[in-house]
């Protein structure tokens, strides 16, 4: 229980420049095991690039990114060695994108979609890789029979499932999504969404998800940060933030959603 | 009768700043307490606030000031300055909340929406769903329904959904807004009967009821909103 409490991220003050132009600005927060975080805000208020910062992508201009890992304690993801970074980020960390092309290996078989993350950590059973591939694509509801097929046969909200089952079967613990909903008609959206609030719940998935997608962050996250700028200007409970929002910026975000 | 969540000198004002930022005062000094086993109505006239108070109570609105403490875990948590872990922990074990809008994802079985609390305070599944089902049959929907998400359902039935899934676990403290609203004689009776249910294993409940009959059958008090409102005492 006392290692539920304890945070497995911590940001501080994270800051990152290009050039004279703020990316983002003194980003600080904590996220714990299980818990989803959204970020929200328009078009180039920052939230890819803090994504991108946290999740070892881009090393920020200033601030520190600290993981609890699985096995030396808490460590500064940009003070690791290259090699080590790596291994964290295809074994604890996963990361889904907004477009499924720039996650999947689209001339390979989704079936070795799958496996290639289980083969990174060490796997060589091949018997046990396809099953577990089979299994995952059982999970995100994808067909046995579509094993052997390339993903650029599949629809595109097919495409997103799969590459979720590639990110989670190494079952990590803290999880990136940029937009994942984004491209997908509504119909679609539903059932990432479903599937996604079931995963995160039953894999105890702590989840960093940016979105401009209110409802979406709604419907996932239980905290939300707004950003306006490269700034964090609100940040909280997701229901208090989105239902009473009390900076001009939220307000104005909040007041703009068409009701439906 | 031991107390189970107590507000004091609560203010609460809305600033819009979209609109010229005015400021719009709603309470001031509000004193409020709930104690296990009783049913206190929210009263005043529509648009004097009731929703906004028991917003703030479940910590979706936040106050501008004073301190609303709830009992948690043998514990007095101040929700208005609470952490989100704890007010998300706090939701999940303490405080019940029927409100009147269902807010799910599209697709998701009834059952499984009705289950869901349940199984998030770490019931088994089988035990989670057989409550779920024993809920779902009391309040009249039919079973054929269960699978389907309530979405496509009537305002009635969605209603419904939202009461069952709201009552399917022991909350210490319950909120209950307008719970009676769209519903016809016999489910109307119903949810009397597990209001009653509530009271009598000790649940504290606060509730908004449009109708005077249902308020005389099942609260045991009332607190009049408009008393508390800015400048109502002038």
């Amino acid at each position: 229980m006392t290692q539920m409490n304890e945070p497995l991220l911590r940001v501080e003050d994270l800051t990152m420049m290009y050039g004279d132009r703020v990316g983002c600005k003194d980003v600080s927060f904590e996220l714990r095991p299980g818990e989803v975080l959204g970020i929200v805000g328009e078009s180039g208020s920052g939230k890819s690039t803090l994504l991108r910062s946290i999740s070892a992508q881009q090393e920020p201009t200033n601030g520190t990114v600290e993981y609890q890992t699985r096995i030396d304690g808490v460590r500064d993801v940009y003070q690791m060695s290259e090699a080590q970074r790596r291994l964290l980020m295809r074994t604890d960390w996963a990361f889904v994108h907004q477009n499924p092309r720039d996650g999947l290996r689209m001339n390979v078989s989704a079936g070795a979609n799958i496996g290639e993350r289980l083969m990174a950590i060490g796997d060589r059973h091949y018997g046990n890789i396809r099953n577990n591939a089979d299994s995952w694509l059982g999970k995100v509801e994808i067909a046995s029979e579509r094993l052997d097929d390339l993903p650029s046969t599949f629809s595109g909200g097919m495409q997103q499932r799969l590459q979720i089952a590639r990110n989670l079967v190494t079952s990590p613990r803290l999880v990136f999504m940029d937009e994942p909903t984004g491209g997908l008609d509504v119909s679609v959206q539903a059932r990432l969404l479903d599937l996604l609030r079931g995963l995160v719940h039953d894999l105890n998935l702590a989840v960093i998800i940016v979105t401009h997608d209110l409802a979406v962050a709604r419907l996932l996250s239980h905290r939300l940060m707004v950003m306006q700028q490269g700034k964090v200007i609100e940040h909280g409970l997701t229901d208090q933030v989105l239902d009473d929002p009390q900076h001009p910026y939220t307000q104005l975000l909040v007041s703009s959603i068409l009701q439906n | 009768m031991s107390e189970m969540l107590h507000a004091q000198n609560v203010a609460k004002s809305f600033t819009l700043h979209t609109q010229g930022s005015v400021t719009i005062p709603v309470f001031e000094g509000v004193e409020f307490m709930l104690s296990a086993g009783e049913c206190i109505a929210l009263t005043g006239e529509s648009g004097s606030g009731k929703s906004t108070f028991m917003r703030m109570l479940y910590a979706n609105y936040t106050c501008s000031q004073g301190s609303i403490k709830v009992l948690h875990d043998g514990d007095w948590l101040d929700i208005t300055t609470a952490s989100p872990h704890s007010i998300l922990e706090i939701r999940k074990r303490t405080l019940g909340y029927v409100s009147q809008f269902l807010r799910v994802i599209p697709r998701v079985p009834t059952l499984d929406i009705v289950a869901e609390p349940l199984v998030a305070l770490g019931t088994d599944r089988k035990t989670a769903t057989d409550k779920a089902r024993d809920l779902l049959t009391r309040l009249r929907i039919p079973e054929r329904l269960w699978q389907l998400s309530p979405l496509t359902f009537s305002g009635g039935e969605q209603q419904r959904v939202n009461i069952a899934r709201g009552f399917i676990a022991d909350y210490p403290i319950m909120l209950l807004d307008e719970p009676t609203a769209s519903l016809d004689v016999q489910n109307r009776a119903t949810v009397l009967a597990l209001i009653e249910e509530a009271k009598s294993r000790g649940a504290a409940i606060a509730g908004i009821f449009h109708d005077h009959e249902t308020r005389d059958a099942v609260c045991t008090g009332s607190f009049d909103v408009t008393s508390f409102k800015v400048g109502a005492n002038d």
